[in-house]
């Protein structure tokens, strides 16, 4: 092996290893330390809130071309009636809350990276260890249990909106009728898919949230260690969420279904 | 013997920085610690608030070696140090009365008015008055530093640190700077170390200087025998005379 490849190796399973660190801090920190849920609010407010334009044009542009897609498929062998139920069924499952991951980890995970990391290089995150302020529990916690309870609303905003959009699409500019198609729906949308969608949207925001924080504390020093950590920490993040949402859509149908 | 510094040793990659450092600071002494940029002196600084983590060697804070402690024993014993960083290190985020009373609201043992008080009363001291709502991005360089100074001093540390506490000021500023550090040795009588290549604020604010130089002390004098000094190691870094470059290396 040559000198570079060991080195990216050893630079790989180095990063792995601090994650996992990171990870620890984190769980420790919630058994230790009780949150200061005024900024877990803030963070909130940060991650829901200002990703209100981004989830309600990702949910209802998906729900609304995937309505037209699957209808001009079903039309040709007349089923017509079943294209509410893919689109209900598709979105709970995996569209809405791989979407919303993507989205969010483009627009908020990008934003962590990029605040934590400007902190490393102007020294902000020692003064704050100078402090006696753990940096775990004072910028990475907060963020962390934020992702986690804004990520399930955000999804389920998003699933509702392209559903109803879809639905929309359906009645008005396809002409399907629209009372059986909605049965038809409920009738094939199991409690599962919504359940499905939930547990991964859960895992999605932790796996954003951890990254980001990660990326920000771990950057290089200097504009360009800011500009790499950010890019990073969405690359990674979007790139773990769809090879885990591939390993939890096997896990989750063999063990619910 | 309030810090005490055994064989401290610590390297970057193939960088050795630190090669045995060894030395005492008793209660209450102001001490500067010299020596050329990118000599370590930072690092050693870091090293005493358990920032950075030895290769070998221990740092005892009152008798307590904070060597091998981790993040969160760490935390305890840092509550002992303020620390003013070369450039500030004030958040962003917070104004200047939230950065000033950061400790002091994050610890929830003082009521909110007192810590106000608290505040108002170190800005007062440090000439800033009345800047309370300003944010960090509003204030001067000079200004920011005097900001991370009342920072540092205002939950009454045992120790305070300085990183190069005059760099990049005007000297007009630099000397309000160094003005201030000696009002806080003198009235509050903490232990002081400040890192410095300025040698007019080493002389200002320490009555003991260390000079650091190839990773180990290589002087512990009074400010006065070190200016006098005829050890050529010294005088040079003193009087700042570079190595003569020969005509021959240029072309």
């Amino acid at each position: 092996m040559t000198t570079l490849a060991k080195q990216l190796v050893r630079d790989w399973f180095g990063g792995l290893g601090r994650g996992a660190l990171l990870c620890r801090d984190i769980a420790a920190s919630l058994v230790k330390v009780k949150p200061v849920w005024r900024d877990v609010l803030y963070q909130m407010y940060f991650i829901g809130v200002k990703s209100q334009s981004v989830v309600i044009i990702t949910g209802m542009f998906t729900g609304m071309v995937l309505c037209a897609q699957s209808y001009f498929q079903f039309h040709r062998v007349k089923m017509d009636s079943a294209t509410l139920a893919v689109v209900s069924v598709a979105m709970c499952s995996e569209l809405g809350p791989v979407l919303t991951g993507l989205m969010v980890a483009g627009r908020v995970g990008a934003a962590i990276a990029a605040e934590l990391g400007t902190m490393r290089v102007t020294e902000q995150i020692d003064a704050l260890r100078t402090l006696a302020a753990h940096p775990v529990d004072y910028l990475v916690v907060p963020r962390v249990l934020a992702m986690l309870l804004a990520m399930p609303l955000l999804t389920a905003e998003s699933i509702a909106l392209g559903i109803g959009a879809a639905y929309l699409v359906a009645t008005f500019l396809l002409g399907i009728n629209a009372a059986g198609d909605w049965h038809q729906m409920i009738h094939y949308t199991d409690i599962i898919d919504p359940l499905t969608g939930m547990i991964k949207t859960f895992l999605f925001g932790s796996v954003i949230g951890v990254v980001a924080c990660y990326k920000g504390l771990n950057c290089p020093q200097g504009a360009e260690g800011v500009g790499r950590a950010t890019t990073e920490a969405v690359v990674y993040s979007s790139i773990a969420i769809l090879i885990s949402n591939f390993f939890l859509t096997m896990l989750l149908n063999t063990l619910l279904r | 013997m309030m810090i005490d510094v055994r064989n401290l040793k610590k390297s970057f990659g193939a960088l050795r920085v630190l090669d045995g450092v060894n030395f005492s600071i008793e209660k209450g002494q102001a001490v500067a610690i010299i020596g050329v940029s990118g000599g370590g002196k930072s690092v050693l600084l870091k090293h005493l608030i358990g920032l950075l983590t030895p290769d070998a060697g221990e740092i005892h804070i009152d008798g307590q070696n904070i060597a091998g402690m981790d993040e969160r024993e760490l935390l305890k014993v840092r509550r002992k140090f303020g620390m003013l960083f070369q450039g500030a290190a004030l958040f962003d985020s917070l104004n200047v009365e939230d950065n000033v009373g950061f400790l002091l609201r994050r610890e929830g043992r003082t009521p909110a008015p007192e810590i106000a008080r608290r505040v108002a009363e170190v800005l007062e001291l440090i000439g800033l008055e009345g800047t309370q709502k300003k944010m960090p991005a509003e204030l001067s360089g000079g200004m920011r530093k005097r900001v991370g100074l009342a920072r540092a001093v205002v939950y009454r540390p045992e120790i305070v640190l300085y990183d190069e506490p005059t760099t990049g000021l005007d000297p007009i500023a630099a000397d309000s700077i160094n003005q201030l550090i000696s009002l806080v040795v003198e009235t509050l009588h903490v232990t002081s170390i400040a890192v410095t290549h300025d040698m007019h604020s080493a002389r200002r604010i320490s009555r003991r200087i260390l000079m650091l130089d190839e990773g180990r002390i290589y002087a512990d004098q009074t400010p006065d025998e070190i200016f006098e000094s005829n050890d050529p190691v010294i005088h040079r870094f003193v009087n700042g005379i570079a190595e003569p470059i020969g005509r021959h290396s240029l072309v």
